[in-house]
């Protein structure tokens, strides 16, 4: 559409069968760090001079969930370069700051654009936009919005009240995260499962079944792992321990009591290392899974992980020994 | 948030209430809810839910508040300790 500063794009306001498929590749974790959109000034409706300004990151997950949020309202969208990261963690590692939106009012002629000197930050990008700064830079005054994108149009409406701006983790929002920790998580998973058949190899009896079938009980507990870790985790975590870890070892282990059932004839020692890999495995899944989490400090988790790495690291040499003894207990079952 | 709650007493939040000229900018960036304003001042409520994002700190126009922020993810945490490698990405 026309406008002082020359032409600005107007946005779609729903989703294509473009865009959906884009963020489910993003969930998945297929391309989540090259999914960007330019960024600069956009109109979303038919806003004019007195439209508020809404600032966002041009991560397109976040570009699509912030114009997506502003169906049938006309405002402008100034989209910033934040390298496609969105507004908390390029705010947190400094993509998204004061310079980085004054350098797109610049570039976007967004003086000329609007009469008022108002812009709408995300509240989330607080850690990298110091508010006070942009008045001095680029004449804009800043005002933090909601923590979400959908609680823009009530924003808009009637201003902030304190449930927009606390951040939330909801079992929708934790279930959100399982793909991509899922589709992340294979490559350590693949090298897991590589050693284990590797440690197959040694053991009473060399042929092709006996190999096989003891590869399958490690298999077993590494897939157990992955699913305790990575999926009850996330969706059990309000009811977890506060430590990480502890939380992951201990849905590893309860998971692990299912592997005697899907291996009868397993000796005991390859069940019982098995077993205890699915605990490590689950417990160090659990440990990463702060990254994942909108609550813990970078000093709560790296004592977690002081305390919690060599436990870990005597734990999964223990089930190394466990796994290769039941190896050669094999001939006896 | 009440009931997500990770180890307590690790937090390197400080707070200078001497220096507070009561703007409010912290209570208002806190995606925890931990300052309030009371009486022309803010308040810390709940030091122990602080995550050190730094919001309040670099918001702060006295520097009344200070905090060593940071991502709280392991693996971020790992790729700081292996040398050489410093400030690599992970969200």
């Amino acid at each position: 559409m026309p406008t002082a500063a020359g032409r600005i794009p107007r946005v779609r306001t729903s989703p294509t069968a473009w865009d959906r498929l884009g963020t489910c590749r993003a969930r998945l974790g297929l391309d989540r760090n090259q999914y960007i959109v330019n960024p600069g000034l956009f109109a979303v409706g038919l806003p004019d001079a007195g439209s508020p300004v809404v600032v966002t990151a041009n991560y397109k997950l976040t570009f699509d969930t912030v114009r997506f949020a502003l169906a049938g309202r006309d405002v402008w969208l100034l989209v910033v370069d934040t390298r496609g990261i969105n507004v908390w963690c390029a705010g947190g590692k400094g993509t998204f700051n004061a310079a980085g939106v004054s350098e797109q009012v610049r570039k976007t002629g967004l003086e000329r654009v609007v009469s008022h000197r108002q812009l709408i930050l995300p509240q989330l990008g607080a850690n990298g936009v110091r508010a006070l700064d942009l008045r001095r830079t680029c004449g804009f005054e800043a005002v933090f919005g909601p923590v979400r994108a959908e609680d823009l149009p009530r924003y808009l409406d009637q201003g902030i009240d304190e449930a927009m701006r606390e951040v939330t983790f909801t079992l929708r929002e934790r279930a959100t995260v399982i793909p991509v920790e899922l589709v992340l998580g294979w490559k350590p998973i693949l090298g897991a499962l590589a050693v284990a058949a590797v440690l197959s190899l040694f053991g009473y009896g060399f042929s092709l079944g006996a190999v096989w079938s003891r590869w399958l009980v490690a298999a077993g507990g590494t897939i157990m792992g992955l699913f305790c870790g990575a999926v009850l985790f996330p969706l059990l975590l309000p009811w977890l321990p506060r430590a990480f870890s502890l939380g992951g070892a201990g849905l590893g282990l309860a998971g692990a009591q299912v592997l005697p059932l899907f291996f009868p004839h397993a000796p005991w020692p390859a069940l019982a290392g098995a077993g205890m890999w699915t605990a490590v495995l689950s417990s160090w899944l659990g440990l990463n899974f702060t990254g994942s989490t909108p609550y813990t400090s970078p000093s709560g988790v790296e004592r977690e992980m002081r305390r919690a790495i060599p436990v870990l690291a005597a734990c999964t040499l223990l089930a190394l020994v466990l796994f290769v003894a039941g190896g050669f207990a094999g001939g006896s079952a | 948030m009440k009931r997500y709650r990770h180890l307590e007493n690790v937090t390197t939040l400080t707070y200078d209430k001497a220096k507070c000229v009561g703007c409010g900018l912290c209570a208002t960036v806190c995606p925890h809810r931990i300052f309030a304003l009371q009486g022309g001042k803010a308040e810390v409520l709940d030091r122990e839910a602080c995550m050190e994002c730094g919001a309040c700190a670099l918001n702060c126009p006295t520097a009344a508040i200070t905090v060593t922020p940071g991502v709280g993810c392991a693996q971020y945490i790992i790729q700081t300790w292996l040398p050489g490698k410093r400030r690599t990405s992970c969200c």
